[in-house]
């Protein structure tokens, strides 16, 4: 696969290569720059169902684009590469992404932990990175955020995802509000996303007059959950709230049902796929809470979910194809003001810099709703859904944008 | 308290498969003395090739009547890849250093691994294994699913095939032979590489055995699986005194209940907060082994035996 992988890249980069050395001049006679738009997701491993998502929503909007011809002279070009959910892996990829000169921004990665290796080398090179999936909340305002000193410490960094800090406190008001369950038992996986998530649930729900009637750890990579389980089930805890991802909580979630205790599993937008449902028999009931609204019930939607059956991926879009789609956009976008502001040409240096410089400004209709940055380069749409399992699928139950 | 008959029926599950797997390692060690550190992999296999044998049925097939089939396609392709690995990677080293069949094995174990996740049809994420329906049956307090049977049954049946081949068959006696001194043996008339082979595949075909469990236990197989499952199940073999094939069970088990121990209770003493729960449970099982080894250095079952020169 690391062969495959480099055969891959060094194929792309001397694509890249030839593409530069084409336009030489001759712009006026039709030839178009190549502008490359990185894409680093998991394509492998467990969480690939997302990361393929991720993938194809990126080179959607990339070919939607170039057949609207948004940007005369300029062709998106996706470049993706396998992350395989390693922060280790993501951070080569992000060297790669920067050695490549064609490359103007970054779209991804799925996991916050990704994304804490992948910022600073983005960062040095002043090359823009949007995340769709990135919720862990010390991405972009720093460690200090629990205590209430917010500095964003990467200028490059952005997300069309809200922050577990928004999502932690949605899910815990659904579950005391809504689904008037009262008394948790509260497990993550140790993980940047999944330790932040559950700790914002657990601030929330414990100000709600909730109980949190015990509390574990897990390894992600396990597979059996029957010792927990039954400590679970001896607490008498009317809902299990899990900070992970599906590949442990669908297992975790069976295990729990399996010893006779029938209460829900509730967990963040990690646990918000298909493959939760196809890996647990037992998941009916089960809840989650997902960034955005469900893109099937938007009218802004119906366009990329008509485009994206058109293109005839062999993958779902998943939790994260509105959102990759309006993250690869705002890249697209950025490069068309700042070709727009420079006489109708690609400017010809510092483009990675007035890149960035227009990523922060831009402002359009997206996927997911209206798309732009705060200060802190974080999504203004905080929009938040919480879902069920019912007949085998996510259902929608309440969407609202929520200010914790 | 009243979680302790469920977690001890935890453990013993898990402690079985971890028993069943043991039985390869110490099999091979015992007449080789070499570590197959691709026996974990050995088992993950095997349990690819269950799931291949499930999926090749007619839907509406009865997983009770599937069962066996199943254990026979896993267990054909655990001792093919096994008795392959023997003939092409191990045997050609066998009168070089320790080391280097040892670094063979890491190697055939990583190289399994991506066979199976570029090969084996969508196996880039976990697939889910068939299961059981229906209640769990309550035992003494605790719940057993109805496919952990499986394991519970299966682990006694082949411990006891196990000790009839050993100490009743002229092949089994040939294997306690080739374990004491090979070279006599050869001596005395024993085809010594037959029997190796023969140690590798009933290893394997063990392995495939829990590896059918594990799936219905877990009720999902990856190309992942094999790598902890080998580790706890070398740590098994290495806790039950390796080379002894009784041992090997007896340290699952141990290791099983541990484990399953460590998650319920290590939280609930005093100042032990941090160190309870499940990320836990593999610190407090390699603990327990040093502890183990420290106190009897050959493990529970083993001999205390001079180093061959």
């Amino acid at each position: 696969m690391l062969i495959l992988t480099t055969v891959l890249t060094t194929g792309a980069l001397t694509l890249t290569a030839c593409g530069s050395r084409d336009k030489g001049g001759d712009d006026s006679s039709g030839k178009k720059q190549t502008v490359v738009i990185g894409v680093d997701a998991p394509l492998t491993g467990d969480l690939s169902a997302l990361g393929l998502g991720i993938k194809n929503s990126a080179d959607l909007a990339a070919q939607t684009a170039n057949k609207q011809n948004l940007v005369p002279g300029v062709e998106f070009k996706t470049q993706p590469l396998d992350d395989q959910a390693q922060p280790s892996v993501g951070q080569q990829n992000a060297t790669k992404f920067i050695g490549d000169k064609s490359v103007v921004g970054v779209v991804g990665p799925l996991n916050s932990s990704v994304s804490q290796s992948m910022q600073k080398p983005l960062n040095d090179a002043g090359l823009t990175q949007i995340s769709p999936a990135n919720t862990g909340t010390e991405l972009t305002q720093g460690d200090g955020w629990k205590t209430g000193t917010k500095k964003r410490p990467y200028k490059t960094f952005f997300r069309t995802a809200t922050t577990d800090q928004v999502q932690g406190a949605f899910a815990a008001k659904y579950l005391f509000n809504n689904a008037k369950l009262d008394s948790v038992y509260l497990i993550d996986d140790q993980k940047t996303y999944g330790a932040g998530l559950a700790a914002s649930f657990k601030d929330t729900f414990t100000k709600l007059g909730g109980k949190i009637v015990g509390s574990d750890h897990i390894n992600p990579d396990d597979r059996d959950f029957n010792a927990i389980v039954a400590k679970v089930k001896a607490t008498g805890a009317k809902a299990l709230y899990y900070g992970g991802e599906y590949p442990a909580a669908g297992p975790l979630s069976q295990q729990l049902k399996d010893s006779g205790t029938n209460i829900p599993l509730m967990g963040g937008d990690g646990i918000y796929s298909a493959d939760f449902i196809k890996l647990n028999k037992k998941a009916t009931g089960d809840l989650a809470t997902s960034v955005g609204k469900p893109v099937e019930q938007l009218d802004s939607a119906k366009n990329f979910i008509a485009n994206y059956k058109a293109a005839n991926y062999k993958d779902a879009y998943e939790a994260y194809g509105g959102g990759t789609y309006d993250a690869t956009w705002a890249i697209i976008q950025a490069v068309k003001d700042v070709v727009t502001a420079n006489n109708g040409k690609l400017p010809d240096s510092d483009l990675r810099a007035k890149v960035l410089d227009a990523v922060g400004k831009v402002k359009f209709d997206g996927v997911t709703g209206p798309v732009s940055f705060d200060e802190y380069g974080d999504t203004t749409n905080t929009m938040m859904t919480a879902y069920k399992v019912t007949d085998g699928a996510w259902k929608p139950e309440l969407s609202e944008a929520y200010k914790p | 308290m009243h979680e302790l008959p469920q977690q001890l029926a935890n453990g013993l599950i898990l402690g079985a498969m971890y028993g069943l797997i043991a039985i390869g390692y110490t099999m091979v060690y015992g007449i080789v003395q070499l570590i197959n550190f691709a026996h974990g992999e050995i088992f993950m296999v095997g349990g690819f090739g269950a799931l291949t044998v499930f999926l090749a049925l007619p839907s509406g097939f009865s997983l009770l009547a599937a069962i066996p089939l199943m254990i026979i396609g896993g267990v054909i392709v655990s001792v093919l890849v096994a008795t392959a690995a023997e003939r092409f990677a191990y045997r050609p080293l066998r009168g070089a250093p320790r080391l280097a069949p040892l670094i063979t094995a890491i190697g055939l174990s990583l190289a399994l691994q991506q066979a199976v996740w570029k090969w084996y049809p969508d196996a880039k994420k976990d697939r889910s294994f068939p299961q059981f329906d229906g209640s769990p049956f309550h035992v003494l307090g605790a719940n057993i699913q109805r496919g952990d049977l499986f394991i519970l049954i299966a682990a006694p049946v082949c411990m006891i095939a196990l000790g009839f081949y050993v100490t009743k068959t002229r092949t089994g006696r040939g294997m306690q032979a080739t374990a004491q001194d090979p070279d006599t043996a050869k001596l005395m008339g024993i085809n010594t590489d037959r029997i190796i082979v023969m140690a590798f595949a009933i290893g394997a075909a063990f392995a495939a055995v829990a590896a059918v469990g594990y799936g219905l236990h877990n009720g999902q197989v990856g190309f992942r699986m094999g790598f902890i499952m080998g580790l706890k199940a070398f740590t098994a073999a290495v806790l039950g005194g390796i080379g002894n094939i009784y041992g090997a069970m007896l340290g699952g088990i141990v290791l099983g209940l541990a484990e399953a121990l460590a998650v319920g209770y290590i939280g609930n003493i005093p100042s032990m907060e941090l160190f309870g729960g499940g990320a836990w449970k593999d610190v407090w099982a390699f603990v327990l082994l040093i502890v183990v080894l420290l106190v009897r250095p050959q493990g529970l079952l083993g001999e205390r035996v001079a180093d061959r020169a």
